[in-house]
């Protein structure tokens, strides 16, 4: 059985294993079909040199957060359910780059009607540089009876102010 | 270097308008959804055995990520004489601004009820703020805030995506 972590198993300042990828131009452009950006900047090297000023292709905003949602819920397992990400690009992430994703726990909480958050800090490193910071809020079960993907409406608030 | 054109007041007065409510080009498939799982190498169970999507979530659901893919238009449909664009209220901020360049400086998705396989999906786009003339390294332009929000054929909000773009003139442009 896939695992699936618990909100009592998670403590602030918990570290999330660290995922290396190795980006390829099939990275950049597999991301940026997968998430229909047509766009040409993550796909014609020209382009994006010319017209840009960037030194090659790059992976796109989208495919970003596709990363990040995979890299936080093979932590989680698949009871883990996203509420919020917010990133800030800071550089670009380009073919021939080894990107290593990282995480802490910042802050962890169970809301008013019972959901259990945890908040995570989340790095995208390309070398020495953080190329992305994502801040991520999402939700793991209370217990083994919970799940938070039964949660509609009132009882989902991705929102709420820590 | 030239100077920036003032805010027309044509744009100015778009600020928390609904724009461009426009339904996705198909309903929400899993083909896309396995396309983009393959392209970060996201082996979720949730996402590929049915049994564990029956069990968590009554049915396959997207990746939540996956929001903005459901509103992308196709490049060409029949009757288009240009590639259409996504987010068409950004493209129409830098014709206006007359900023021929932008990058998407910082990104906030909430997300909502469940996106499920079968969906047919609404977003809309709401300029949300427009800031002076800045300078950065990529060159003289302005920040603007664009909120897209999406809605399934129930009117049940999925989510929330608010784009961060600087939009700027390259120095000696």
């Amino acid at each position: 059985m896939t695992h699936r972590l618990l909100h009592g198993d998670i403590s602030v300042g918990d570290k999330v294993p660290a995922l290396g990828v190795d980006v390829t131009a099939t990275t950049v452009v597999l991301g940026a079909s997968a998430s229909r950006d047509w766009r040409p900047m993550h796909h014609d090297k020209d382009f994006a040199v010319e017209r840009n000023g960037m030194r090659d292709i790059f992976l796109n905003t989208p495919n970003q957060a596709a990363w990040f949602e995979r890299y936080v819920t093979d932590w989680t397992g698949p009871t883990g359910r996203l509420g919020r990400m917010t990133f800030r690009m800071n550089t670009s992430v380009f073919p021939g780059d080894h990107m290593v994703f990282d995480a802490t726990v910042t802050h962890t909480e169970v809301d008013a009607t019972g959901c259990g958050w945890v908040d995570l800090d989340v790095t995208l490193m390309v070398g020495e540089v953080p190329a992305t910071a994502c801040a991520i809020r999402v939700a793991v079960p209370i217990d083994d009876d919970d799940n938070p993907w039964t949660r509609r409406h009132d009882d989902w608030c991705p929102d709420f102010e820590s | 270097m030239n100077e920036l054109v003032d805010i027309p007041s044509s744009v100015a007065n778009r600020i928390g308008r609904i724009q461009y409510e426009q339904e996705g080009g198909f309903p929400v498939e899993r083909g896309y959804i396995w396309t983009t799982c393959a392209s970060v190498e996201n082996g979720n169970p949730l996402f590929w055995d049915d049994e564990t999507s029956f069990e968590l979530t009554n049915g396959p659901v997207a990746p939540p990520s996956m929001l903005s893919v459901w509103f992308r238009p196709h490049h060409w449909s029949p009757g288009l004489t240009e590639p259409a664009v996504p987010l068409q209220a950004h493209f129409d901020l830098k014709d206006e601004l007359d900023l021929p360049e932008a990058v998407i400086s910082s990104n906030t998705n909430t997300f909502h009820e469940p996106v499920r396989v079968g969906d047919r999906v609404r977003s809309r786009q709401i300029l949300r703020s427009i800031s002076e003339p800045k300078r950065t390294k990529l060159g003289q332009g302005r920040f603007w805030v664009i909120d897209v929000e999406y809605l399934n054929q129930d009117n049940h909000l999925l989510g929330v995506e608010s784009y961060t773009a600087f939009g700027y003139r390259r120095e000696g442009a």
